[in-house]
Order: structure tokens, then C-alpha cells, then sequence
């Protein structure tokens, strides 16, 4: 197997999610919008803890702070910390359940948020608004189905 | 796999790097005066992945027009004709009212009110996130369009330029909550300043005394103070008015004219006369 094989799907994965982040859509849903970007590197991370880790989700999350326009930084440090949690356990997040792992991201994107909030609260002075917390219920439901989708997809592009 | 052994300390070191490249970013964007061109320049560079987030939604619309039956455009087309006529006559009206301004204003001897040219600009993108009320406009330094450059729709006040590319530019909506207007109620003249809330259909009024005279329901206008937004616009309509003897200031909210969350056209200003000009030609008098 070549060493590198397959890096290509995965960033064509990731370029996916990060369109699936900007894609425009009535305001109404756009608050459900889970973090695609974030769910799919979080992904690729128990699976291949040593082909994609903090340097991806750092940039990944660079990018999304220019795409979504948030203060450049902001999310590109959110994802390198959860990141980092879930590359540190990735061992034991694979052998939960796909449910217990749906909670698990739940508290994952959770952290994601309150970073994101209070970076954001340190820089501009945002206020919270409960609303801003429903990406993470939708997070929690996607999850399973993510799961299942990017497995497959690994499985049949023969990722590793 | 025996690499997972060793990755404890170094994954440590690279989340400190990680953390400590974000933090420098954020300082730069945050507080240097760099990060407007460097917000700049990312923008054209990622603009292909708006052009290409935005390809469904515009195949979408596209295929409606296409499938819009013969008859629905005729009577758009009708109905849009009736429109044109019908603010052409108003047109006219304020033709000879701004006549007679510049006329008074001379008598008066202050510094005429020129008007400045105008430009219609697409929305191409609508930064989704609530922290950042920003739209990407179609338009950018190869059709003139500079930072701080006022954006208003049909019905009132947008925002303004914050980064301009070569063929794109960056707004700041009203409702962010890093942006700040200064605004003039129609009925009573009071100057006030109305200020973001990172909520699509609220702003805050602020530093307002409990005295002031202020109702729902008030027009709040541009009052072209602040040198960037042209005298005159509307901007929001107060619809809540809190009174608090124990608080220095009234708390009060008011609704944005403009529809910011669906926008799709807008327009851009060019204030004809600027602060400096009109400080200038008033000083001979």
C-alpha cells in the first residue's frame, strides 16, 4: 500500500464540508447548519490519527474563519483543541457505540461552541443567544449517518 | 502503528503551536491595521468556493425563470412597469424639490448637497456565521467600489464596504454587532447612535437620556454625522421602548427597513460630496 494513498479523498472530503459550511440557504435553516467542516475532520481523525490531526484542522478551521467570517484565528483554534482531544482518545471514541459516539460529539461541539463564544465574546463582544447552540443537537443527529457515509466512503476508496 | 506510541508529547507540541499561530491571527486581524488588506486577500483567493457553494441555489433559480409560465411574465413585466412609472412621477417631484433645496441652501449660505453616483452589486455570498454579519458583493476595485463605502437596498440602509478585491468586496451588515450607526430621528431631530446586535432584526439605541423623546414607531435616519453614510437614509423604525428610572439611559431596540437576512441586490453609494469637500467650499463664505 502507498503511503499516501488516498489523501486526495480525503481532502476532497473536507473541501465537501467546507462547502457544505458556505452553501447559501434560507435564514431559518441556516441555524440548524451543523459544522460540517468540523464533524468530517473530527472523522478523519479516529480513523487516521496519523494522517490527519491538529496541522488539518488547523487550516481546515483557518479556512472556515475565512469563509464564514468570523475574527481569522477564532475557529482555526476551536478545531485545533477539540482536534486534539479526540486525537489523544482516539482509541477509545472507536470502540463506543455510533450512539455513544453521537454523545460524545455532542460534548465535543458543545466545547467547539463555547470557545467559539467566548474567543468571539473576548474580541468583538458578541452576545449569547441560546439559538447558537441548536448546531449542536443537529451535530448529534448527522453524526451516525456522517459516520456511516465516510466509513463507506473510506472502505471503498481504500483509505488508510 | 507503533507511531501511536510516540504521539503523545508530540501532538501536545503541535496543539501549543496550533494555539499559538491562532492567537497571533487573531491579534493581527483584531487589532493591526494589516488585516483589511489581508482580509482582502483572502477573500478573491477562496471567492471560486462561494462562486461554487452558490451554484445550486443558482441553477435553481435559473431553472425557475426558465419554467415561469408565459403569462406570469407578462404580468411581472406589467407589474414592474406600473412600478418604474409610478416612481418616475415621485422622481420628477424630487427633481425640482432638490431645486429647490440647493436653492434655499444657497440662500442660506451653506454647502449644497451634490448627489453621487450609484451601483447595483449582487449579493454572491452571505456569511452564515451569527458572530459575523457580512454579505460578499459582486463588485470590487476594478468597478471603483473603496472601503467604507455606504450599501443601501429599497428599502433602507445595509451597511458598508469593510475589504475590497479586484472583483469582489466584503460588507458589514448594520446587525453586526461590531458595527455602529449614527442615526437622527425623523420626528424630533434627536441624534443617536444605533448599533448591532449579531440579530438579523434588531439594533440597540443607544446613549439616549431618560427625557429623550422617543416612541415606537419613530423613523431613525441617517444623520451623515459620522462622515461615511450620506444624510437622510432610513436606517430602522423603534419598536421597543424600555423605561428605567434606575438606569442612566433608556434601553431601546429598534427594527432595521432594510431585510437583511434576504437581501440579494444592492446598491452602492458614492456620497458626491465628502465631509472634507463640503468643509471646504463652506469656507469662503
Amino acid at each position: 500500500m502507498r503511503r499516501n494513498g488516498g489523501l486526495g479523498f480525503i481532502y476532497l472530503s473536507l473541501l465537501i464540508a467546507l462547502l457544505l459550511t458556505v452553501m447559501p440557504m434560507p435564514q431559518q435553516v441556516k441555524l440548524f447548519r451543523p459544522d460540517w467542516a468540523l464533524l468530517v475532520v473530527l472523522y478523519w481523525t479516529m480513523a487516521l490519527p496519523g494522517r490527519v490531526n491538529i496541522l488539518t484542522a488547523f487550516l481546515l478551521g483557518f479556512l472556515t474563519d475565512v469563509l464564514v467570517g468570523t475574527v481569522l484565528g477564532v475557529n482555526a483554534l476551536a478545531f485545533s483543541v477539540v482536534t486534539f482531544i479526540v486525537a489523544v482518545n482516539h482509541l477509545k471514541i472507536r470502540n463506543f457505540s455510533v450512539i455513544q459516539q453521537a454523545l460524545l460529539i455532542g460534548l465535543f461541539l458543545a466545547l467547539y461552541h463555547l470557545l467559539l463564544f467566548w474567543l468571539s465574546h473576548f474580541l468583538t463582544g458578541v452576545y449569547f443567544l441560546p439559538a447558537y447552540l441548536w448546531p449542536v443537537l443537529t451535530g448529534m443527529l448527522v453524526w451516525p449517518w456522517l459516520f456511516w457515509l465516510l466509513r463507506r466512503y473510506r472502505r471503498q476508496f481504500k483509505i488508510q | 502503528m507503533n507511531a501511536i506510541f510516540s504521539r503523545g508529547p508530540l501532538l501536545g507540541l503541535r496543539l501549543l503551536l496550533a494555539v499559538l499561530c491562532s492567537v497571533g491571527l487573531m491579534v493581527v486581524d483584531r487589532y493591526t491595521e494589516r488585516s483589511t488588506q489581508l482580509r482582502s486577500f483572502l477573500t478573491s483567493a477562496v471567492s471560486p468556493l462561494f462562486y461554487v457553494a452558490s451554484l445550486p441555489e443558482t441553477l435553481l433559480s435559473g431553472a425557475t425563470e426558465q419554467f415561469m409560465s408565459h403569462q406570469r411574465l407578462l404580468d411581472e413585466n406589467a407589474r414592474l412597469k406600473e412600478t418604474l412609472l409610478r416612481q418616475n412621477g415621485q422622481l420628477q417631484l424630487l427633481g425640482y424639490l432638490q431645486q429647490e433645496n440647493t436653492k434655499l441652501r444657497a440662500l442660506l449660505g451653506s454647502a449644497p448637497l451634490t448627489d453621487g453616483q450609484r451601483l447595483v452589486a449582487e449579493i454572491l455570498a452571505v456569511y452564515s456565521h451569527p458572530f459575523s454579519h457580512q454579505v460578499v458583493l459582486n463588485k470590487g476595485k476594478n468597478d471603483g467600489v473603496t472601503e467604507h463605502q455606504p450599501l443601501i437596498d429599497e428599502k433602507g440602509v445595509v451597511g458598508q464596504i469593510v475589504s475590497v478585491g479586484p472583483t469582489s468586496s466584503r460588507a458589514l451588515l448594520i446587525s453586526d454587532n461590531t458595527h455602529a450607526i449614527s442615526v437622527r430621528a425623523e420626528r424630533t431631530g434627536i441624534r443617536t447612535v444605533a448599533e448591532g446586535l449579531g440579530q438579523w432584526d434588531l439594533l440597540r439605541v443607544i446613549h439616549l437620556p431618560q427625557s429623550a423623546d422617543i416612541r415606537v414607531g419613530d423613523r431613525l435616519l441617517t444623520s451623515g454625522l459620522d462622515g461615511l453614510f450620506p444624510e437622510g437614509y432610513p436606517v430602522a423604525e423603534v419598536s421597543r421602548v424600555q423605561q428605567d428610572e434606575s438606569q442612566p439611559f433608556m434601553t431601546v431596540y429598534a427594527k432595521p427597513y432594510a431585510q437583511l437576512d434576504r437581501i440579494r441586490h444592492v446598491l452602492l453609494l458614492w456620497p458626491g460630496a465628502r465631509l472634507e469637500d463640503v468643509m471646504d467650499a463652506g469656507e469662503p463664505n
